[in-house]
């Protein structure tokens, strides 16, 4: 995260790189979008201070608000992604470890005890993740496939199927503030998600563990090689995913106080997906941006607020999410990149034979 | 025979890539009945010119004309239907299905109802018949045989494409001399049909022994075409790196021989060290300031023994001593923390980390083996990248340039230095000049010696023996997966000597 | 003479080992699913009933066509996520469609046509910009799925006289004065049957169908060979798609209804029939007729956890586990054929 930005050529480079930063486009993108919302909705940019909740409100902060799940599952996403691997289960990982803390609440137990207790949950599907991934060497979206649906199972029997409300439990405080609470005014979630985005990028970038994943990402034999031991990286980074895909899941169903077995997380893991894809990092694998995913996460955040404000159904939320996603990775397609090389060339070579014959 | 029109003719070809022109205004002429040679120091653009004439590539320039006719490839099919078919390297057919299916795939005999298995696999018997392959099973899974014979099965399918050129691409890098005799043998057979054969090898003997015309290749540019017979070894060996033959009888004599004193202790000391199917129980001593040459054919075990050294592979029987100390050495972690260090013969697959830096890929080792959470302080880091550079002469001299952007020369330097850096006792280097230029090759080869001199104990595996046996001071013959002699490198030793040694030993047949 | 008879056995010998090693999951499928129908008749008696399979293979059709069309790309080492959502908007569209009052014929050809289409986005996104055949086909999942939704959320019912019926309606070969015991079928289960012929002649019938179990193999291997891989990746996309809207066809017709909602998670099922049928997910190996008899054991699942009392919601529980021991016994199996 820190390595990215703090290097700059002098001069014109500056611009050029700006340029062909996928940080640039997106925050173009972001800008872009909060201009249409402002033209179709006057009061989009307004904020006021709520006194009730002692917090800013308005549209964007409900949209900060909404992004501090998307933080969460990009950033275990991008970790993953950049072994070569996807976590497809962390939709579900968030249903599990939200129906988890609203069952612990329901049955009386004190609130911190039922929020490190859904965190270990969380911990333990991404644990048995890594473990299936490293150690029996299966294939990542299979393993990750399977636990999307086991997870979804999970949740409905840890509900027993209901949909568990936890909204009358007293002493839940601390987690309703966790999702609806404001720090200096601003989003509780998304201040916490940020710190944990930052402190996930510290680690590893201070650390060798970046770059550690990375190489296992490019080439895991050749980095076994080298005497790095890759099983560790995957089962870390699934471990990792697991974790922050259930702080996600406290964010999601806490806001409400309750779980939605079928609804909470659905779908998620491809707004994760997307997000560090539009952040930057190869879907193949290799060097990843945290920086750009959790842009990516907010930017998810916006297409979302951007689709309520222009009145479209929300039902078309996911259709035009695949469009954004192929539109993306069409983009990202070496054809295209050297298409225009190509062309190029190909003029270069005709001009040559032509000066050649004549 | 040689008055024929030739069937393919290659005019001015050139392929660029970004940055490099890789091809540049090649000719190329391919007679029917005849075996013609493709030459060339690799990176002198052999396997650019058969991916343009297999349709791999597109051209840039130029013109392929095949029987008279112009082509234009865009694909495998298209060179396949104009009569061209190759045999590459890692045999490239698909181990999953059976052997006839593999001949006929694609070719399949068709009936009214779909294919017909029966028919099909008559024919394919037909085919490997002809290549006197008559003792497989086409209905035997691919992976059941030898990989010399999965190459012969590969010219069969050749065959019935009804190929008027054959491409081999370097065929004979994986076979013993026996199985070298068999593919011959088929060449032979195939090229008196009127087949046009193109062939590349880096043996010269082979490259008398089977081929009648050469063409010679340097730096992406055509030098020259000639008959083999014509052509004195010094001449075609100075046309293909553009040195002078006496040039070249200067770039190294043999090495004195540093005998061991009786009162040293080696460094590593392995008894009985093996793993069932890779190489069997083996003893060995390294001494510091020892380089111990592994010679042996591809296969032979040579490359196993010093991954098992390693812990590449876990060594499932014997002793591992390391200065004294019983050690088990499992992991590469292992042996980097009892600083061993092993550089891959496999530089693209299992050495370079391709989109990491220069600097990253020299540091990583020593930070895998500080662990994760130490990482080399900035300072530190950079001295050692500089030195190591340096010392290598890295070019360029950039360390924040990704090294999968570097010459092969440059790639196995930054690897070399990502070993040094971990401060080995131990440095077993495997094919560390393979499929570099001859410059860069000198360096390697008395960055070597070097490492010796400063007290390193050093394994040298290499397939050239003109190496191994200029710069060891022991050899270890290594046959069939099994040690079989170990040789005082001194002045009476030269390759023949280990030819012999490998030619009289039978021992490993018949067990 | 007798050293080369002996050596011929070996060979023999060796030949029919290995080819059990690969059909080793296959034959746990068949084997499993004998056990689960042998179990269900002990203990609750009604798992021999002809009823039982009438309803087993009415009721299944469409999970056996979804397996064929899923079976084609894992067998390349690809997957087709997107055909239960195919299933739903192709259902969506075709109900929609006889609601106004628009012929079944046509509203089944617009059906296919529809699965066609999104067949043929998924080939273009795979072969011409590269992604990952998992990538592509989930993002065409949720177009499909997407588009779906917008068209309608609600529960849409066919309208009685409708030319579905055709499919549906059951056709009894012994009508059996018991309860529960007529032996019937009707048009989907043939259905059923003529996409599994179909996928039969084509996996070993044709060259498109050697070449896809090539690019399982190798796809390196295959394009240096000069196999039409390009095409054949097309083909492969396009006709697992296109079977999912024949899968909704069946199904809809079937049930008489459609929602947005429909088919969320049968590509875990189409999945799971392939993979217990033995097909590997790495590409290289598989049957057709491994992947119906996952299929049939996928579906005596539901029947099996409901008699026994379990929740609905283990189910999926259930057939994740029974997936995930599949995939580690296919490992298991390709490591020992490499060690040999």
């Amino acid at each position: 995260m820190a390595g990215h930005n703090t290097k700059k050529d002098a001069g014109n480079p500056i611009l050029k790189r700006l340029l062909s930063s996928n940080l640039t486009w997106s925050v173009v993108a972001l800008i872009v979008l909060i201009v249409i919302c402002t033209i179709f909705d006057h009061g989009f940019l307004s904020l006021s201070w709520n006194e009730n909740t002692g917090g800013l409100a308005g549209p964007l902060i409900t949209m900060l608000q909404e992004s501090a799940r998307y933080l969460m599952i990009a950033t275990g996403m991008t970790l993953v992604i950049s072994t070569s691997g996807i976590d497809l289960s962390v939709g579900s990982v968030m249903a599990v470890a939200g129906a988890a803390a609203m069952q612990f609440l329901v049955s009386g137990l004190n609130v911190w005890l039922a929020i490190l207790l859904s965190l270990l949950v969380g911990l333990v599907l991404g644990c048995i993740n890594g473990a299936l991934v490293s150690m029996l060497g299966l294939q990542p979206f299979i393993t990750t496939l399977i636990m999307m649906l086991a997870g979804r199972g999970l949740a409905k029997v840890i509900t027993a199927g209901q949909n568990t409300d936890a909204g009358s439990v007293a002493g839940s405080e601390p987690l309703r503030w966790m999702a609806n609470g404001f720090i200096l005014g601003i989003p509780a979630n998304f201040v916490i998600a940020i710190i944990i985005v930052c402190l996930v990028g510290l680690l590893c970038r201070k650390t060798a563990m970046g770059m550690m994943i990375e190489s296992v990402g490019i080439n895991q034999e050749a980095s076994r090689m080298t005497g790095i031991k890759p099983k560790k990286i995957l089962f870390l980074v699934y471990a990792v995913s697991g974790l922050l895909a259930a702080i996600a899941g406290l964010f999601a169903t806490a806001s409400v106080m309750r779980v939605d077995v079928v609804k909470t997380g659905q779908d998620l893991e491809m707004y994760a997906i997307l997000a560090v894809v539009i952040g930057g990092t190869s879907l193949l694998g290799g060097k990843f941006s945290l920086s750009g995913s959790a842009i990516g996460a907010v930017l998810i955040a916006m297409i979302r607020k951007t689709i309520i404000t222009l009145g479209i159904d929300s039902a078309a939320t996911p259709a035009f999410f695949a469009v954004v996603v192929i539109v993306i990775c069409v983009m990202q397609a070496p054809k295209i990149h050297s298409l225009s090389a190509e062309i190029k060339r190909k003029r270069a070579l005709k001009s040559e034979a032509k000066a050649v014959t004549a | 025979m040689t008055q024929n029109e030739p069937i393919v003719v290659m005019k001015g070809i050139t392929i660029e890539f970004p940055g490099v022109k890789a091809l540049d205004g090649v000719d190329l002429r391919l007679y029917p009945g005849e075996v013609h040679a493709l030459m060339g120091e690799n990176g002198a653009g052999k396997s650019t010119m058969i991916k343009a004439l297999t349709g791999v590539y597109k051209i840039d320039a130029g013109s392929i004309t095949v029987e008279g006719k112009p082509q234009t490839f865009n694909g495998t099919g298209d060179a396949q239907n104009a009569g061209i078919a190759t045999v590459y390297q890692e045999v490239n057919l698909c181990t999953n299905l059976s052997i006839g299916e593999n001949v006929m795939l694609g070719h399949e005999v068709r009936g009214p109802l779909g294919i017909n298995w029966k028919k099909t696999h008559q024919e394919a018997r037909k085919y490997l018949d002809q290549m006197g392959l008559g003792h497989l099973d086409p209905h035997a899974p691919l992976n059941s045989i030898s990989i010399a014979m999965q190459q012969l099965v590969a010219i069969a399918r050749a065959m019935v494409i009804d190929a008027k050129v054959l491409i081999l691409d370097e065929p004979t890098s994986s076979l013993d001399a026996n199985e070298v005799q068999d593919l011959f043998a088929i060449m032979r057979k195939v090229r008196d049909s009127g087949v046009a054969i193109l062939f590349v090898s880096h043996f010269l003997d082979q490259i008398y022994e089977i081929t009648d015309r050469l063409t010679i290749l340097r730096n992406g540019q055509f030098i020259k075409e000639v008959m083999t017979k014509d052509t004195p070894r010094n001449e075609l060996i100075s046309m293909m790196i553009g040195k002078s033959a006496e040039e070249l009888s200067q770039i190294g004599a043999k090495k004195e021989r540093r005998a061991i004193g009786a009162d040293e202790k080696p460094i590593v000391s392995v008894k009985g060290l093996g793993r069932k199917g890779s190489i069997q129980p083996t003893d060995l001593d390294i001494y510091a300031g020892e380089v111990v040459g592994f010679a042996g054919l591809l296969g032979s075990g040579r490359t196993e023994l010093g991954r098992l050294l390693y812990g590449a592979d876990k060594p499932e029987t014997g002793t591992y001593k390391l200065n004294g100390n019983q050690v088990s050495i499992n992991d590469p972690h292992t042996a980097l923390k009892h600083r061993i260090a092993y550089s891959t013969e496999n530089r693209r697959d299992e050495g370079i980390i391709g989109d990491l830096t220069v600097r990253e890929n020299i540091l990583i080792a020593l930070q895998a083996i500080r662990g994760m959470f130490k990482p080399i302080p900035k300072k530190e880091a950079d001295e050692i990248v500089d030195k190591y550079m340096k010392e290598l002469n890295v070019r360029p001299a950039d360390p924040n340039k990704l090294i999968k952007n570097l010459s092969g020369g440059n790639q196995q330097k930054v690897l070399i230095a990502r070993w040094l850096a971990t401060h080995p006792e131990l440095l077993i280097l495997d094919e560390p000049t393979r499929g570099i230029d001859i410059g860069a090759k000198a360096e390697i080869q008395q960055a070597v010696l070097d490492l010796a001199e400063q007290g390193m104990g050093v394994v040298f595996i290499s397939s050239e023996l003109e190496e191994v046996v200029r710069l060891s001071d022991n050899i270890e013959v290594l046959k069939d997966r099994r040690k079989i002699a170990e040789l005082e490198n001194d002045a009476t030793v030269s390759q023949e000597t280990i030819v012999d040694t490998i030619a009289s030993n039978n021992a490993g047949k018949e067990a | 003479m007798t050293s080369a008879s002996t050596t011929a056995v070996k060979k023999t010998a060796k030949k029919s080992r290995r080819l059990d090693a690969q059909m080793i999951p296959t034959i746990a499928a068949v084997v499993i699913f004998i056990l689960m129908l042998v179990m269900g008749q002990a203990l609750f008696g009604t798992y021999t009933r002809l009823g039982f399979f009438s309803s087993l293979f009415i009721d299944h059709a469409y999970l056996i066509i979804l397996a064929v069309a899923m079976t084609l790309p894992v067998l390349t080492g690809g997957i087709n996520l997107s055909v239960g959502a195919i299933v739903a908007i192709t259902a969506v569209v075709g109900v929609k469609m006889t609601m106004a009052g628009i012929p079944a014929p046509i509203a089944m050809i617009v059906m296919i046509l529809i699965g066609m289409a999104f067949g043929l986005l998924a080939g273009v996104l795979i072969e011409e910009f590269n992604m990952q055949p998992f990538i592509a086909t989930l993002a065409t999942m949720f177009l499909a799925r997407g588009i779906a939704s917008i068209i309608s959320t609600d529960s849409l019912v066919l309208p009685e006289d409708n030319n579905f019926d055709w499919v549906s309606a059951e056709i009894k070969i012994i009508d059996n004065p018991k309860i529960s015991n007529d032996l019937s079928f009707n048009m989907g289960v043939v259905i059923a049957v003529l996409v599994v012929i179909f996928g039969y002649i084509l996996l070993h019938k044709t060259r498109t169908g050697r070449t896809i179990y090539a690019i399982g193999g190798s796809r390196s291997s295959a394009e240096l060979m000069g196999l039409p891989v390009k095409r054949t990746q097309y083909l492969i996309y396009f006709i697992s798609t296109t079977l999912a809207a024949v899968a909704s066809i069946v199904y809809t017709a079937n049930i008489g209804s459609a929602k947005n909602t429909v088919g969320t998670g049968w590509e875990l099922d189409a999945v799971a029939a392939v993979v217990i049928g033995g097909t590997i997910v790495t590409g290289g190996f598989g049957y057709v007729l491994g992947s119906v008899v996952g299929a049939l054991v996928r579906s005596i699942i539901d029947p099996l956890t409901s008699d026994f009392g379990v929740p609905a919601e283990w189910t999926t529980i259930v057939v994740g586990l029974m997936i995930l021991v599949f995939v580690v016994l296919q490992r298991v199996v390709s490591a020992v054929g490499k060690k040999e």
